[in-house]
């Protein structure tokens, strides 16, 4: 009795009870059972890490997605510097080109002294075609000066203050230049207008004026230093019971655009109004 | 306070005009800030200072504009008048107002540009003249006149509050 006291006897229920597992799981009895036994662990297993990993992204996605709008915000900065950064390069290399330009003009007339200037405004009167610009008598600027792009003429200054000076366009309706047409060896006068056309006059009848015939400045006067290019004839009036010829002169200057401009400064205009004969009465 | 508020607002106007409106042009015509400001601030009832905004205006275009000095302080100076004129006949309909004086103005001040250049011995077309300049002015001064009215009407509430009575 002493052999098989209950604990004891448990002992040997239990192994006996666990050597028969063994040998029927070694024996391939069990696998229905393990099988079911492993699906479920795994079925479980995953619904854990899935509730757990949707636990862990609900308590890390609030700062994740706080973190991605940051970033977000800081690329669209970057993005929107960037687009600005190319816009003022693109600037850049507009004004590039056109100093290029203006400095290949002055390089190909070596026999005038120039100032570039920017022009920073027009007149407020729509009826007066001038400009307003950067610099003015500090920069050595006087009344008279001619003023060129590297197209060609643009115009003359008409006042000056320290530090700025407003140029008389040769679009103005006052706006009178003395030139020569190139092809037909003519000297004619040319005017501005209200609307800003160039009219070519005082062309003698018998000279045979061309559409496309060059018109550079004469030098007759001395207001302007001569072979300044200013335009094309576009046109050619011609009636026999007039005295002179005119022409519409297309200029090479797009004076709706003008940005910048060189101001002759070597250049003295000479006053021949004391020359000039007094009108009778 | 409300004269020296002429000198800094049009001083931004004139440099938003000779920079900016100058350059934005129908046909050859540009609208007139100054004008419009001079117009929108002589029509509203609680103004005092229309007559000195209208002299800061011309004095300021007279100097920067190749036109002689009086002409736009003449101009303005008649356009103000034209404002106070009108403002106590049709005091119920500003904005109806501000078109009338917009567009009389316009006329008012291009003519006697004109007149003055004409004077000067300038070679005028006055037909190309009025087609081309006077009337594409009248048109964009007239597009402009609205924000200009809203924006001298918020001024002037600013400057001269409406008496609440108890």
């Amino acid at each position: 009795m002493k052999l098989l006291s209950p604990r004891r006897l448990q002992v040997v229920i239990v192994a006996l009870i666990s050597l028969g597992i063994i040998l029927l799981a070694l024996g391939g009895y069990l696998r229905f059972a393990t099988d079911r036994l492993n699906r479920w662990l795994v079925e479980a297993q995953a619904w854990v890490s899935t509730r757990y990993m949707a636990l862990t992204d609900f308590l890390t996605m609030p700062r994740e997605v706080s973190t991605l709008r940051q970033r977000n915000a800081e690329l669209e900065a970057e993005v929107a510097r960037l687009q600005a950064q190319i816009i003022e390069l693109q600037q850049r290399v507009t004004e590039t080109e056109i100093l290029a330009a203006l400095v290949d003009f002055a390089r190909a007339n070596p026999e005038n002294t120039y100032k570039a200037a920017t022009v920073i405004g027009r007149d407020p009167s729509p009826f007066l075609n001038y400009v307003i610009i950067n610099i003015g008598s500090n920069d050595g600027i006087r009344p008279g000066m001619p003023v060129v792009t590297e197209k060609g003429l643009a115009g003359r200054i008409d006042a000056v203050i320290a530090e700025a000076a407003r140029v008389q366009l040769i679009t103005d309706s006052a706006s009178v230049v003395n030139v020569r047409l190139q092809n037909a060896a003519t000297n004619a006068i040319l005017s501005g207008s209200l609307t800003g056309e160039l009219t070519l006059d005082m062309i003698s009848q018998d000279v045979n004026v061309q559409v496309g015939d060059v018109v550079l400045t004469s030098g007759l006067g001395g207001g302007y230093p001569p072979n300044l290019l200013i335009g094309q004839v576009t046109s050619v009036r011609k009636l026999d019971y007039e005295l002179f010829q005119q022409a519409t002169v297309q200029p090479l200057v797009d004076f709706d655009h003008l940005q910048y401009v060189l101001v002759i400064t070597n250049f003295k205009p000479l006053d021949i109004s004391p020359l000039l004969p007094a009108p009778t009465p | 306070m409300s004269a020296l508020l002429a000198l800094p607002v049009f001083g931004l106007a004139l440099m938003a005009q000779t920079a900016i409106l100058s350059r934005l042009t129908l046909l050859s015509g540009c609208a007139d800030l100054l004008l419009l400001l001079v117009a929108a601030w002589a029509i509203q009832e609680r103004v005092r200072t229309a007559w000195q905004w209208a002299i800061v205006a011309g004095l300021f275009a007279g100097y920067v504009s190749a036109l002689p000095w009086f002409t736009p302080l003449a101009a303005y100076l008649l356009t103000a008048a034209l404002g106070r004129f009108l403002t106590r006949r049709l005091w119920q309909a500003p904005l109806l107002t501000m078109f009338v004086v917009t567009l009389a103005g316009t006329f008012l001040s291009q003519a006697l540009a004109l007149l003055t250049l004409q004077v000067a011995g300038r070679a005028l077309l006055w037909g190309e003249a009025f087609n081309r300049i006077l009337l594409p002015s009248a048109l964009l001064n007239l597009m402009l006149a609205i924000p200009v009215y809203i924006f001298t009407r918020d001024l002037a509430s600013l400057l001269y509050p409406e008496k609440v009575e108890t």
